[in-house]
C-alpha cells in the first residue's frame, strides 16, 4: 500500500478551480516534489492532503486512512512545515517543541530528548533557550523543520521549504532532507518551484493549471528533453529564427531574450552553426537538460517567477485563505 | 475502497482518546498564553496599576459629584470598588481575546489548528488563559479593598467573591473569544469595544448606582449580563455595609445606595447561565473557523 494515495481530486473556490482531478500515490520512504509555477495548486493539493483544506471530490488517503474522515488521525501521522511562518516568536525554540511535544502526545519522559535531538539535527541547540524573535529566517525555518518531526511523523509535508532563504541555508535544508529519508525512512512531500531543488527528488510531479502534467524521477523528466541545449543571442533574432527554422529544421523556443532549440549532439553541432549562420551572434551556450528545460518543453512556457501575472490573482487569492486559518 | 479499509484497520478517536488530547490541548495552550502575560513586564504591571489609577481618578471625581453620599462613614469610593472589580475582569478579559487575532496574524494559530487536538480544547485553553490573567487582577484588588475601601472583608466574602469573579472572568473571556473567533483584523477590535464594551459598563451598575432609573434603561440593565456580576460582587463584598445619604435626599427621593438590587441566588444563577452560554457560543464560533 502506499502511504499517499490521491484519486481524482478536485478543488473548486466559487468558478475557479485551484485543483482539476490529480491522482498520484508516493511510496513509503520516497521524496517526492511537487513542482510547479505559483498558482498552479500546489499549496491547495498540500493543503487537501494536510486536513486544512476540504476536497471538492476526490480522495485523499495518508497510510490508509481518509484525510476528510479521518482527519484527526492522519494530523497525528503527519508533521507541516508552512510556507508562511508558524512559529511563537515569544517562547524560545525549546518552549516551541515543547508546546508541540504536548499537542502531538510525545510522552512527557521522551521530550527533552527527542526536543535535544532534532535541534541538534537542524543545529539551533546552543541557541535553543533563545527566544525565536532573535533568530534569522533561515534559523526559523530549520526550528520549523525540526518541530514537524518532534513527534516521528510518517510523511513530513514541506510547502516550499526553502523559499526566500540564501544559498548555504537552502543546500542545508537539503542535506536533513536525505539523511531524514535514510535513517528513519520519513516519506518527506514537498512543493517547490525552484527546478533546480527538485533534482533532490526521488520522483516529481509536475503540476500546472491544477493538472499533473509529467509524473517521473528527474532523470527522467529530462531525458524527455531529448538532445542537449543550446541558446543563442543573436544580433536579428527574426533573421536567426528562419535560417535556423529552414536550414536545420530546428524547434524555437523563446526564453527571456535568447533563441533556444535542442539537438542531438551539441558539441558538434556549435561549430557548424557559428560557420554558416549569416547574422552575427552575440553569445552561445550549450547545456545538459535541466528541469527547466523539461517543463518548458511540458508546457511550452518556463516556470512563472514570483507574483507572477497569469495565476497571480488566484495565488494572492489562496494565499489569503490560508491567513484565515 | 472497501478492502483497503479491511485491509489495514483504523486506529479510532475513541472518546477517552479525544478527551486526553483535549486537556493536554486545554493546559498547553492555558500555559503558553499565562507566559507570554506573564513574561511581559509592562503588561503586568499595568495590568495591576491600571484599575487602581481609574479608581482613583474615578471614585475621587465621581465622590465631589455624589456629595450627598459617603457623608456617613462608607464613602462612595466603597459603593465603587466592586463595580472597577468587574469593570477590571470585563475589559481583561474581552481585550486577552485579542491574541486569537495576534496568533493569526503572526501565523501560530496554525500550529494550533493543524494539530491532532480537538478544536473545542483550542477554544477552552484560549478562554482559560484570558481567564486566569482577569481573575488574577480581580484577586490584586480584592486584596487592596480593605485599604483603600476601608472595610474589612471575611474570610467567607473572598471565598465568594472569588468564586463569582472567576464565573464572571470565564463568560467574558468566552465573549472575547466569540467575538475574536472570526475577526480578521485588529482594526475591528476597537470598534467593538464602542459599541459593546462600554455600553456593557455604563448599564451593570459598575460606575453608578442602577436607582432612579428612567424605565427603559432599567430594562437594558437587566439585559446587560455585567449587572449581575457587578450586583454579585458588590453584595457580597459590602453585605452589612450601609451607604446612607448625607444632608439631603437626592432629587429622586434615594435616601441610601442600595448594595444589592437582586437576590445572590438569582444573581449567580444568572450569571452561571450566561456564562455557559458564552462559553458554548465560544466553542461553536471556533470550529466554525477554517
Amino acid at each position: 500500500m502506499s502511504i499517499v494515495e490521491v484519486r481524482d481530486l478536485v478543488k473548486k473556490y466559487g468558478n475557479l478551480a485551484a485543483v482539476k482531478g490529480v491522482s498520484f500515490d508516493v511510496e513509503e520512504g520516497e521524496l517526492f516534489g511537487f513542482l510547479g509555477p505559483n498558482g498552479a495548486g500546489k499549496t491547495t493539493t498540500i493543503n487537501i492532503l494536510c486536513t486544512l483544506l476540504q476536497p471538492t471530490s476526490g480522495s485523499a488517503r495518508i497510510n490508509g486512512l481518509d484525510v476528510v474522515a479521518n482527519h484527526n488521525e492522519v494530523r497525528e501521522k503527519i508533521g507541516l512545515v508552512f510556507q508562511d511562518p508558524s512559529l511563537d516568536e515569544r517562547l524560545t525554540a525549546r518552549e516551541n517543541l515543547e508546546f508541540h511535544a504536548v499537542i502531538y502526545q510525545v510522552s512527557r519522559h521522551q521530550r527533552r530528548e527527542r526536543i535535544e535531538n532534532v535541534l541538534r539535527m537542524v543545529e539551533l541547540y546552543d541557541r535553543m533557550d533563545d527566544r525565536v524573535e532573535t533568530y534569522s529566517g533561515g534559523m526559523k525555518r530549520r526550528l520549523e523543520i525540526a518541530r514537524g518531526l518532534l513527534h516521528y511523523p510518517k510523511v513530513l509535508f514541506l510547502d516550499e521549504p526553502t523559499i526566500g532563504l540564501d544559498p548555504q541555508t537552502r543546500a542545508h535544508i537539503w542535506t536533513y532532507m536525505h539523511e531524514l529519508k535514510k535513517k528513519h525512512n520519513i516519506t518527506v512531500f514537498l512543493t517547490t518551484h525552484y527546478m533546480d531543488e527538485a533534482e533532490n527528488c526521488d520522483r516529481i510531479a509536475v503540476i500546472d493549471y491544477g493538472k499533473i502534467i509529467a509524473l517521473e524521477p528527474p532523470a527522467r523528466l529530462k531525458s524527455l528533453v531529448g538532445g542537449d541545449v543550446v541558446e543563442i543571442k543573436t544580433e536579428d533574432d527574426a533573421q536567426a529564427r528562419w535560417e535556423l527554422q529552414e536550414h536545420w529544421k530546428v524547434e524555437l523556443v523563446e526564453r527571456g531574450d535568447c533563441l533556444c532549440f535542442e539537438v542531438p549532439n551539441g558539441d558538434e553541432f556549435i561549430p557548424n552553426l557559428i560557420r554558416e549562420l549569416k547574422v552575427k551572434i552575440l553569445s552561445v551556450s550549450l547545456h545538459r537538460p535541466t528541469l527547466d528545460d523539461a517543463f518548458l518543453k511540458l508546457t511550452g512556457r518556463e516556470i512563472r517567477p514570483e507574483g507572477a501575472e497569469e495565476g497571480g490573482d488566484f495565488t494572492t487569492r489562496a494565499r489569503a485563505s490560508r491567513r484565515r486559518i | 475502497m472497501a478492502d483497503e479499509v479491511a485491509a489495514k484497520p483504523v486506529e479510532k478517536w475513541t472518546l477517552g482518546k479525544s478527551f486526553r488530547r483535549g486537556s493536554a490541548g486545554v493546559y498547553v495552550i492555558w500555559l503558553r498564553d499565562f507566559k507570554i502575560f506573564w513574561r511581559d513586564t509592562p503588561r503586568r504591571i499595568g495590568a495591576f496599576v491600571q484599575p487602581i489609577i481609574y479608581l482613583f481618578i474615578l471614585g475621587t471625581g465621581l465622590q465631589s459629584a455624589f456629595t450627598t453620599f459617603g457623608g456617613g462613614s462608607t464613602k462612595f469610593v466603597t459603593f465603587m470598588y466592586p463595580g472597577i472589580i468587574g469593570m477590571t475582569v470585563l475589559f481583561t478579559s474581552v481585550f486577552s481575546a485579542i491574541s486569537i487575532i495576534w496568533d493569526r496574524q503572526f501565523g501560530f494559530l496554525k500550529e494550533v489548528m493543524t494539530a491532532p487536538i480537538p478544536r473545542s480544547s483550542v477554544a477552552v485553553g484560549k478562554i482559560l488563559g484570558g481567564g486566569t490573567t482577569a481573575l488574577l487582577q480581580a484577586l490584586v484588588l480584592l486584596a487592596l479593598m480593605p485599604l483603600i475601601g476601608g472595610i474589612h472583608i471575611t474570610v467567607e466574602k473572598y471565598v465568594l467573591a472569588t468564586i463569582i469573579m472567576i464565573v464572571l472572568s470565564i463568560g467574558m473571556t468566552s465573549l472575547g473569544v466569540a467575538i475574536a473567533a472570526r475577526l480578521k483584523s485588529f482594526e475591528g477590535f476597537p470598534i467593538i469595544m464602542n459599541f459593546l464594551l462600554l455600553p456593557l459598563l455604563f448599564l451593570s451598575g459598575a460606575m453608578f448606582p442602577l436607582q432612579g432609573l428612567p424605565g427603559w434603561m432599567k430594562v437594558l440593565t437587566r439585559i446587560d449580563p455585567l449587572t449581575y456580576g457587578v450586583d454579585a460582587l458588590r453584595g457580597t463584598i459590602l453585605k452589612g455595609t450601609n451607604i446612607v445619604a448625607g444632608s439631603g435626599d437626592l432629587p429622586s427621593g434615594i435616601s441610601s445606595l442600595n448594595i444589592q438590587n437582586y437576590p445572590l441566588a438569582m444573581d449567580l444563577l444568572v450569571l452561571f447561565a450566561i456564562t455557559v452560554t458564552l462559553t458554548l457560543v465560544a466553542i461553536w464560533r471556533f470550529r466554525q473557523v477554517e
